[in-house]
């Protein structure tokens, strides 16, 4: 998971991305596979991913402000997006990523279009 | 854990509780909120639900060394903290402490994108983070229902929210959760059905402009509850609630007299004052000086060196002092010494309960022995008869619960029946003082009399109440024919009978010395008589004797006749003499 030049305009839209979990849960693991999955599709190495497991570390889940199990949350680019559930919706994610337009989300970054 | 789910189910014990530690609400709920088991408290916006909550959070932690886990979904802890500072509360230092945890959960739904199944284990870790921090033993969330608006799904919500109701019973721990109040249930997203052991209903009413908060527990499984709607208020010490009625009429009674301050009044009184520990109203027109006999009582009190509490809601204590200065009564020593404690405020400053707690409080604190009101009958601006009856009344056996003497001071209208005390009270009452004004001759004069005064016999006089330079003077009263006299209409009176007396002595003497006239009178006519008939008796005397005389020298001149006759016959001699002293008359 090492970020990749794509072009100019991408060097700094390196993606920050935090999944929340707790524990080997289904949820948890669909969860873990769906963004594997996404990522490769439409960042193409300009993001990092960081697991985080509360169950191990859950003083961590303040900080995040962490209610939801699974939680992404994008802390990078500004501003903050948290993308609840197993992420199994794949459009939906998309927009929560801003990496495509939608009618809640106008701005769009074209990273991955 | 579930051991002890367990054992609670089980065991025959009565339900354990978690004291709050707030004033009345231990009371009304027989001992505290119910220990490891959830309690809602709901009620509108700023009718004091964080304030209940956090309380039995921080008392929790200070006073019954259980720490608790304060979960705010609206306010960050920061905003807490200063809010709750005013109120004597250092939460940021029981933080560092760690005998609280303080957890800002924060919602911010734009921010957030719903895809696919999740559930709220990470509120769960949060908690249970929290609480093994600390020990946790007692738990808020405030308020929970900030989730309904972070997450679109409902059905996940809710059957969240269901398993941490759950969760937090497993764990034993006491927990208030607040809701806002709903249209048609108890909370707005239905969250009582979830908790079914303690449910507390607050309330902040508006009455005539002024705001009364009140405190009702509408459910409370497994024990015996006051179910009456409880007046509460929120000061600098906190909340207190206040238990309506007092269960029993159980008070010790003393036998135990006290002075009322007037040496003329405890003559009335079986010369000894009113017995310690019992009510007494003083009530009376406009300036019939009530305050003044209210005064001298606390005068009295201060002067047996105990503590009394003066209550006014008309005169400042500045305005107080002065006044009785000119009635001879010091009272700057005794508020100097710490013995007399004057209060004063508005009457519409606040509802008669919070009237009721206050005083409530203030007893609390200064541990007096006598409270004096003054006067009660002030406190019906804004409120309505009943009210302020039941409050006179929980008044009264709290104060008689702790043998204070109260004496309350009532206003009566003029022209109004007098005996009739505006908010009827006086079943309540012990010993009733009436004052009223006499209005003759233009005139106003005070009288005053014992109405009753049970447990004692007590004179029935009416008295002029008369105040001096040295304080209060009881004169008897004059009562005649023309009524009950006072002022200057009694001397004049006075004078107008010493008159007439002297008329009256003036008259007999008089007639004496005419009897006596008459009476000389009449001797000297029986004298004079007696001497006439003195003179004729002895003038009668001389000419029988004449007549004898002649008779017998007749006698004798017939006897030298006859000698010389040589006859010797008398038969004739005595009828000529008759005959001629009957002829002579």
């Amino acid at each position: 998971m090492k970020k990749q030049v794509q072009s100019a305009q991408d060097t700094a839209e390196v993606m920050l991305l935090r999944l929340y979990v707790a524990g080997q849960t289904p949820k948890s693991l669909a969860a873990l596979s769906n963004l594997k999955r996404l990522c490769t599709q439409h960042l193409e190495g300009k993001y990092r991913v960081e697991v985080i497991d509360l169950i191990k570390n859950p003083g961590l889940a303040q900080g995040d402000q962490i209610l939801a199990i699974p939680t992404l949350v994008r802390s990078l680019p500004q501003p903050i997006r948290k993308i609840i559930g197993d992420l199994s919706n794949t459009e939906r994610v998309l927009v929560g990523l801003n990496l495509r337009p939608a009618a809640d989300a106008p701005r769009s970054k074209a990273a991955g279009a | 854990m579930p051991n002890r789910t367990r054992s609670n189910g089980h065991s025959l014990a009565p339900l354990e509780k978690a004291p709050t530690g707030i004033t009345g609400l231990d009371e009304i709920s027989s001992g505290g909120l119910p220990k490891g088991r959830t309690t809602i408290v709901c009620g509108g916006p700023g009718c004091g639900k964080t304030m209940l909550g956090l309380e039995f959070l921080v008392r929790g932690a200070v006073e019954f060394n259980e720490p608790g886990v304060l979960m705010a979904f609206e306010e960050r802890p920061e905003e807490m903290a200063r809010n709750v500072a005013s109120l004597g509360f250092d939460i940021k230092n029981l933080a560092d402490r760690k005998k609280l945890f303080l957890d800002y959960v924060y919602v911010e739904p734009s921010e957030i994108q719903e895809t696919g199944e999740y559930d709220l284990e990470g509120l769960f870790i949060r908690l249970q983070h929290a609480v093994d921090t600390v020990g946790a033993k007692r738990v808020m969330l405030d308020t929970i229902e900030a989730l309904f608006s972070g997450f679109s799904n409902p059905g996940i919500l809710r059957a969240e929210i269901r398993r941490l109701f759950r969760w937090l019973k497993e764990r034993g721990l006491t927990t208030v959760v607040t809701a806002e109040k709903g249209e048609a249930t108890l909370t707005r997203y239905g969250l009582e059905e979830y908790v079914s052991d303690c449910v507390i209903v607050l309330d902040h009413r508006i009455n005539d402009q002024i705001s009364t908060r009140r405190l009702r527990i509408v459910k409370y499984r497994g024990t015996s509850h006051g179910a009456d709607e409880y007046p509460f208020l929120i000061d600098e010490q906190g909340m207190s609630v206040l238990p309506v009625t007092s269960l029993a009429l159980e008070q010790a009674a003393s036998n135990e007299r006290v002075s009322t301050g007037v040496a003329d009044l405890d003559a009335m009184l079986e010369g000894k004052g009113y017995f310690r520990g019992s009510s007494i109203l003083v009530s009376g027109t406009a300036g019939s000086g009530k305050t003044t006999l209210a005064t001298s009582f606390a005068d009295a009190t201060c002067r047996r060196d105990e503590r009394c509490l003066y209550v006014g809601f008309e005169e400042s204590a500045k305005q107080l002092e002065r006044n009785m200065k000119s009635v001879g009564l010091d009272l700057d020593p005794w508020i100097k010494k710490g013995l007399l404690f004057h209060e004063a405020w508005r009457p519409t400053q606040f509802g008669v309960e919070m009237h009721l707690l206050r005083i409530h409080k203030l007893v609390e604190k200064l541990k007096p022995r006598t409270v004096i009101i003054d006067p009660v009958t002030n406190l019906i601006t804004g409120s309505t008869e009943k009210e302020v009856h039941s409050m006179l009344m929980r008044l009264l056996d709290f104060l008689k619960g702790r043998g204070i003497t109260s004496l309350m001071i009532s206003l009566t209208d003029a022209g109004g029946n007098l005996e009739k005390s505006e908010t009827g009270i006086s079943s309540l009452i012990d010993t009733w003082i009436l004052l009223r004004d006499a209005e003759l001759n233009g005139e106003r004069n005070r009288v005053l009399y014992v109405l009753k005064s049970r447990g004692m016999a007590h004179s029935n006089q009416l008295r002029e109440f008369v105040l001096t330079r040295e304080g209060i003077k009881l004169v008897p009263a004059y009562i005649g024919s023309g009524g009950v006299l006072t002022g200057s209409s009694r001397v004049a009176q006075e004078a107008r009978e010493k008159a007439d007396a002297l008329v009256r002595q003036e008259e007999v003497r008089g007639r004496q010395k005419e009897l006596d006239h008459k009476r000389r009178a009449l001797q000297a006519q029986i004298d004079s008589l007696k001497a006439e008939f003195a003179a004729e008796e002895a003038e009668m005397c001389r000419v029988i004797e004449q007549n004898q005389e002649r008779e017998h020298s007749l006698d004798e001149g017939r006897d030298a006749i006859a000698r010389s006759r040589g006859t010797n016959s008398k038969p004739e001699r005595k009828p000529p003499m008759t005959k001629a002293a009957g002829g002579e008359r």
